[in-house]
């Protein structure tokens, strides 16, 4: 038996020209070994459309369904196609759900938030990576604990203080605490890049005379660059998808976010009105949506990463 | 240029979590005042019912649920990575998808998946179409099933993020070593239980702990599908904690709630740290 190209060939260009695992022991049996290919294979097939009909199917059901008119819903299958594309469902949720204001809080909260965290957690990664001073491992840990500390911890005292100095319904107490909450994974992530700039460019800049405020600003950050908006995607799902701080520190109607308005919708007329809480739930999904299809490998890739620091 | 970040983070990070810790030292709220009570709340913890229950919750949603994210994202790695090639791109992709989606879409979608009334949802109406009305109902109103919907929920949510990880993984164990266990004889099961397996320990290991680290954590899909109930059957010591502060205004035993979440996640990862470290040393 041979083992053909593979071997010299990168892990990928070799095997899926040949169809590797399975395909390269055909050489061996013969008969009987065939049709047990053949039913593992249509086995496979069957698996792989089953699995993305089950990731998909839920999200069309939701889409078609949000066209369709109340009536609809009771004289027609659920899984039938909606007679027309109806938007009143559309016009009721940015009317009588505000779905408009929900989209704008958020916007509010999230955008502020989201350059904060990314400019300090850059000074701090670049502070704890490319300067080298005593005790900053001790530092760079206390920042990394923050990943493992549940958010319960840290909610009762940060609503007291926020109680008091006013800020409860104040979408300034989102920003500050997404700012917050958005560190320890930010700085560990670029941290990690700011690791593998080559020392001896910043070194011949200092060398030349710039200051350290200019090494960071105009020498690290353009290197950094694409670390930057990978870090700035993935914390751009964290803060907008945020359910527990803006349900604790947000109640008024006319404050609420994407996520605690919905939650809000649904649950006043979410029980009848299925036509206006599909809707409600698409413009919700659509800003993520919108974001994935453009940019879905540089979210892949910034979500896992993140994860992999054990 | 550090002391920006230091600051924000000491004061919405730091000084919280040693606050929580002294809470849980008191009973009150700043409604009510603070009430200097000792260890009482630690012991009312351990004799406390709806503790242990929310406590039961929480561990038997995590075990189910990382399981399933972990044990099905391997499965679907290995799909990608000997099934599928470069092919994999497109089914990658839209598996992951759900990973991005607001929790609150998403609950909201299941609640309306395995609605009853007024109107049958998906799920109801194709047991209807198979003719199996006797199985139709409100399924979110029964414990036992309002417990495994919430942990189909997230695994379906975020199986396609574990399925890429555990991909990414696979990826980078050279190709030479699948050949050479191939000609050595090993192929389907076996190749996954004596080769990929053990090569795979390490990251498993990670997606293990951070799965579990979420799951224990868990409080949006809860509080967006079931709100806990029907009863508590889908409490959770997250919700638990959130009902006690803000429900009944008791910030020291919510915040001596808290603790003990935080304590239940170290000693989780730490297990599963020692357990994989023997085994690989074993």
């Amino acid at each position: 038996m041979t083992i053909g190209t593979t071997t010299v060939d990168t892990p990928f260009s070799g095997r899926a020209r040949t169809g590797g695992l399975t395909e390269r022991r055909g050489g061996h049996g013969r008969g009987p070994d065939v049709v047990l290919r053949r039913a593992r294979r249509l086995l496979l097939r069957t698996s792989i459309v089953i699995l993305v009909l089950v990731e998909v199917v839920p999200l069309l059901w939701l889409l078609i369904s949000s066209f369709k008119t109340n009536s609809e819903f009771y004289t027609r299958p659920v899984w039938s196609l909606p007679k027309g594309l109806y938007f009143g469902n559309y016009v009721q949720a940015f009317t009588t759900g505000s779905m408009a204001i929900y989209l704008r809080n958020s916007a509010i909260a999230t955008f502020p938030a989201l350059a904060l965290t990314v400019l300090l957690s850059l000074a701090a990664a670049f502070t704890l990576e490319i300067m080298r001073w005593r005790g900053r491992n001790v530092v760079l840990l206390v920042f990394l604990s923050g990943i493992m500390i549940p958010a319960q911890m840290v909610l009762l005292p940060l609503f007291t203080i926020y109680f008091k100095i006013g800020l409860v319904n104040n979408l300034g107490s989102l920003v500050i605490t997404y700012t917050a909450a958005g560190m320890p994974l930010s700085i560990f992530l670029l941290a990690t890049y700011y690791k593998s700039v080559p020392r001896e460019l910043l070194e011949a800049a200092t060398i030349d005379g710039a200051s350290i405020y200019r090494v960071f600003w105009q020498i690290s950050i353009p290197i950094v660059r694409n670390a930057i908006i990978t870090v700035a995607l993935v914390q751009f799902f964290f803060f907008w998808n945020d359910l527990l701080f803006s349900y604790t520190f947000i109640a008024s109607s006319n404050r609420l976010t994407v996520q605690t308005g919905l939650l809000a919708f649904t649950g006043q007329y979410g029980q009848v009105s299925w036509g206006p809480t599909f809707a409600a739930t698409c413009i919700a999904v659509f800003p993520t949506l919108a974001i994935y299809l453009v940019l879905n490998q540089r979210v892949i890739k910034g979500l896992t990463q993140g994860s992999l620091k054990g | 240029m550090l002391g920006p970040a230091l600051v924000v983070y000491t004061l919405v990070l730091l000084v919280p979590i040693l606050w929580s810790v002294a809470y849980a030292f008191f009973s009150g709220s700043p409604v009510t005042g603070f009430k200097f009570v000792g260890v009482h709340n630690f012991v009312e913890l351990v004799h406390d019912p709806s503790f242990i229950q929310a406590l039961e919750v929480s561990v038997k949603y995590a075990l189910a649920v990382t399981t399933g994210q972990v044990v099905l994202g391997l499965l679907l790695a290995m799909l990608f990575h000997f099934y599928l090639k470069r092919a994999s791109g497109l089914v990658r992709t839209i598996v992951f998808f759900p990973v991005v989606l607001p929790t609150v879409a998403v609950a909201q979608l299941f609640v309306k998946l395995f609605q009853e009334a007024p109107q049958n949802g998906l799920v109801n109406s194709g047991l209807q179409a198979l003719g199996l009305v006797n199985w139709e109902r409100d399924w979110l109103a029964g414990p036992t099933a309002a417990f495994w919907i919430l942990v189909g929920m997230d695994i379906w949510r975020a199986m396609g993020f574990y399925a890429v990880l555990l991909y990414a993984g696979l990826v980078d164990i050279p190709v030479e070593i699948f050949e050479s266990a191939r000609l050595d004889g090993a192929r389907g099961w076996r190749l996954a239980r004596y080769v990929v397996l053990p090569l795979m320990t390490p990251i498993l290991v990670s997606a293990t702990i951070f799965s579990l680290n979420g799951t224990l954590k868990v409080f949006d899909s809860v509080l967006a599908l079931t709100q806990g109930g029907p009863g508590f059957a889908t409490t959770p010591l997250t919700l638990y904690m959130y009902n006690t502060a803000f429900t009944y205004g008791d910030y020291g035993y919510g915040s001596t709630i808290a603790m003990a979440l935080t304590v239940l996640c170290l000693v989780a990862t730490v297990t599963i740290f020692r357990t994989a470290r023997r085994d690989v040393t074993a």
